[in-house]
């Protein structure tokens, strides 16, 4: 026995140290990643591109013989676009699933609807470019007339399926972590299910609620694979749901590998990088910062 | 019981990722060290130039080793230009040119090295137009495309074309492109539109020959182009004409040879003199089915028997 706990003495400290490591080095790959993200880009910032032109401009030439233009305006727009029709089909469904899962379902209905979620998360982006291209571009084609089916609303479509899984699972949680003294007050008063959701529980959990939001959009914008597929490809900034835009994700996936090294079209390819990085970086903050206002209640 | 085989896994898979962690750093020197002395042994062909033949003479030259390990070929691209360049300097042993050395260059060449730069043509790079297979268009000429595909073009509707598209409602033309830096998007351009001109902003950039061929077939309004190659069932090739009133051709292994087809153009290599040695015997493999069958794999068109056998003649005189 002594022996024992001679040991647990001796490897408690050493576990300790490894669990400490593991800890930090997390925030030194992001900060080192960023880094490496940005001194890539770094030197063509600050000698030749013209940084208001690279924001405001619409026009992505990276390979034009006579005339080099690197606008990522539309690339934005593209990104913005996409994301927003995302979370406005993704946000209803996705709530309304994790007040269903939390409020209606009989536990056994609820593992079942967990499960069968979470499988939705868990298929490969590639998978769902693949059906954008083909079936859904098929099917937008001949239910709204369209010229073409690779567009933001089929982008915004596969988004969403690839976010509801993260906005339900974080939902309902937040949903559970309301207490049931909530719910019994309000019952006791009278209130019908509607009210008490309406009233009570969505007031109660709307932190949480809102970090699911925000998580669910950080997805949105850093997927790549399947808004590559899906969106068309096409440097445009959208007017109308049935157009086909280019996301700043794609952009780097399709044009990086072919990039000479150290060219001007790789560093600004590494900017866009930095620049996405910082658009999730902020989203994530948000969301971080309201699941601590959560926390603290 | 359970959880004692648990732990046993568990410390399994902890030495065995601590064995793969010591190992394979040393593995990897040791093997580095191995290539260098082999490389030492080696005789190493320079062959530089053209971006559009870099995956070509890439393919070759992983190719080339596995059929004669005692020689490797050393590609980079820079483009033709950087490649005469270097011939013109003697720095290189091959050069990949997707255009003629011109007569300049080729005197420049001769002074230098005191050398004439001898021409092989090792294949031909030819793009078809795809439209959809209900599309009534047949034929386009190249200006017309340029219209289509340029910026500032003004076709931007089918019927601009004098036909009637009734399974495109819109009658839109989609625009259906490669991303900027594929070698086809830039020989397409240049075919089109020259070296001053570029695409219409807004053209559906797909990531591959394939995907260009398997949207224009699913988009009753698109326009695209792609390797010959790549035609389906659900596309139909367009012919093209050079200027209006010239007789329209359809893409070919043919019509890509005689000239006929517009979009089409010979692959060369130049070496400086006649080729010998090692440089000879790799042109040879260059000719041999073995090789034209990755010019086939890679999407170009492969030379005709009959004009191999003539280049393979004409090497059989040289020295090996």
């Amino acid at each position: 026995m002594i022996n024992r706990h001679r040991l647990e003495t001796l490897t408690e400290p050493i576990i300790e140290g490894v669990i400490r490591l593991c800890g930090i080095s997390s925030i030194i790959f992001v900060f080192g990643i960023f880094f490496f993200v940005f001194q890539e880009g770094a030197g063509f910032l600050f000698s030749e591109l013209d940084v208001v032109e690279f924001l405001t401009s619409p026009e992505w030439y990276p390979t034009s013989v006579s005339h080099k233009r690197y606008g990522v305006l539309a690339l934005i727009a593209g990104t913005a676009g996409v994301t927003v029709l995302a979370m406005m089909i993704a946000v209803p469904f996705g709530l309304g699933s994790a007040i269903f899962v939390s409020e209606f379902c009989t536990p056994k209905i609820k593992e079942a609807f967990k499960i069968i979620i979470e499988l939705l998360a868990a298929i490969p982006s590639v998978v769902w470019g693949f059906i954008g291209l083909t079936m859904m571009n098929e099917l937008i084609i001949e239910v709204f007339d369209a010229p073409i089916g690779l567009t933001v609303l089929n982008g915004g479509i596969i988004l969403a399926l690839m976010s509801v899984p993260i906005i339900v699972s974080i939902g309902e949680d937040s949903l559970k972590a309301v207490p049931d003294d909530y719910r019994e007050a309000a019952e006791a008063l009278g209130a019908t299910r509607w009210q008490i959701i309406y009233r009570v529980l969505l007031p109660a959990a709307k932190n949480g609620l809102l970090a699911a939001v925000l998580l669910g959009i950080a997805r949105a914008i850093g997927e790549t694979m399947a808004v590559l597929m899906a969106t068309g490809h096409a440097v445009k900034i959208p007017t109308s749901p049935l157009d086909s835009v280019r996301t700043l994700t794609a952009t780097i996936a399709a044009e990086l590998g072919e990039a000479p090294v150290n060219s001007d079209h790789y560093q600004v390819l590494f900017l866009i990088g930095a620049l996405l990085f910082t658009i999730t970086f902020f989203v994530n903050l948000i969301a971080d910062l309201i699941v601590k206002g959560i926390r603290q209640k | 019981m359970l959880d004692k085989f648990q732990l046993k896994l568990k410390s399994w898979i902890i030495v065995s990722a601590a064995v793969l962690f010591c190992v394979a750093p040393t593995a990897c020197t040791e093997k580095k060290e191995e290539a260098d002395t082999a490389s030492s042994r080696k005789l190493a062909i320079q062959n530089a130039g053209s971006d559009t033949m870099v995956n070509l003479a890439q393919a070759w030259a992983e190719e080339y080793i596995t059929f004669n390990p005692s020689v490797s070929v050393e590609v980079s691209g820079g483009g033709s230009g950087t490649g005469i360049a270097a011939l013109i300097n003697g720095t290189v042993d091959i050069v990949n040119c997707s255009r003629q050395m011109d007569p300049q260059e080729m005197d420049k060449a001769r002074l230098n090295t005191g050398k004439e730069p001898r021409e092989f043509v090792v294949g031909y790079d030819a793009l078809a137009v795809y439209i959809h297979k209900d599309n009534p268009l047949n034929e386009i000429t190249i200006e017309q495309l340029a219209e289509i595909y340029g910026e500032n073009g003004k076709f931007i509707k089918w019927s601009q074309l004098g036909i009637r598209h009734t399974g495109c409602a819109s009658d839109e033309i989609i625009l259906v492109s490669r991303q900027s830096n594929s070698g086809t998007y830039h020989f397409f351009r240049e075919a089109l539109l020259g070296r001053q001109r570029d695409f219409k902003l807004g053209t559906r950039d797909l990531h591959g020959s394939k995907d260009v061929v398997e949207l224009v077939g699913r988009t009753p309004c698109a326009i695209g182009y792609s390797g010959m190659g790549y035609a389906t069932e659900h596309v139909k090739m367009l012919k093209v004409i050079k200027t209006a009133g010239e007789t329209a051709y359809r893409p070919s292994l043919e019509t890509a040879l005689n000239g006929t087809y517009p979009i089409a153009r010979p692959l060369y290599m130049y070496t400086s003199g006649e080729p010998a040695g090692e440089i000879r015997n790799y042109l040879e493999w260059i000719y041999s089915d073995m090789g034209q069958k990755i010019v086939e794999d890679i999407g170009y068109v492969p030379l005709p028997r009959e004009d191999r056998v003539k280049v393979l003649k004409h090497l059989e005189t040289l020295s090996r």
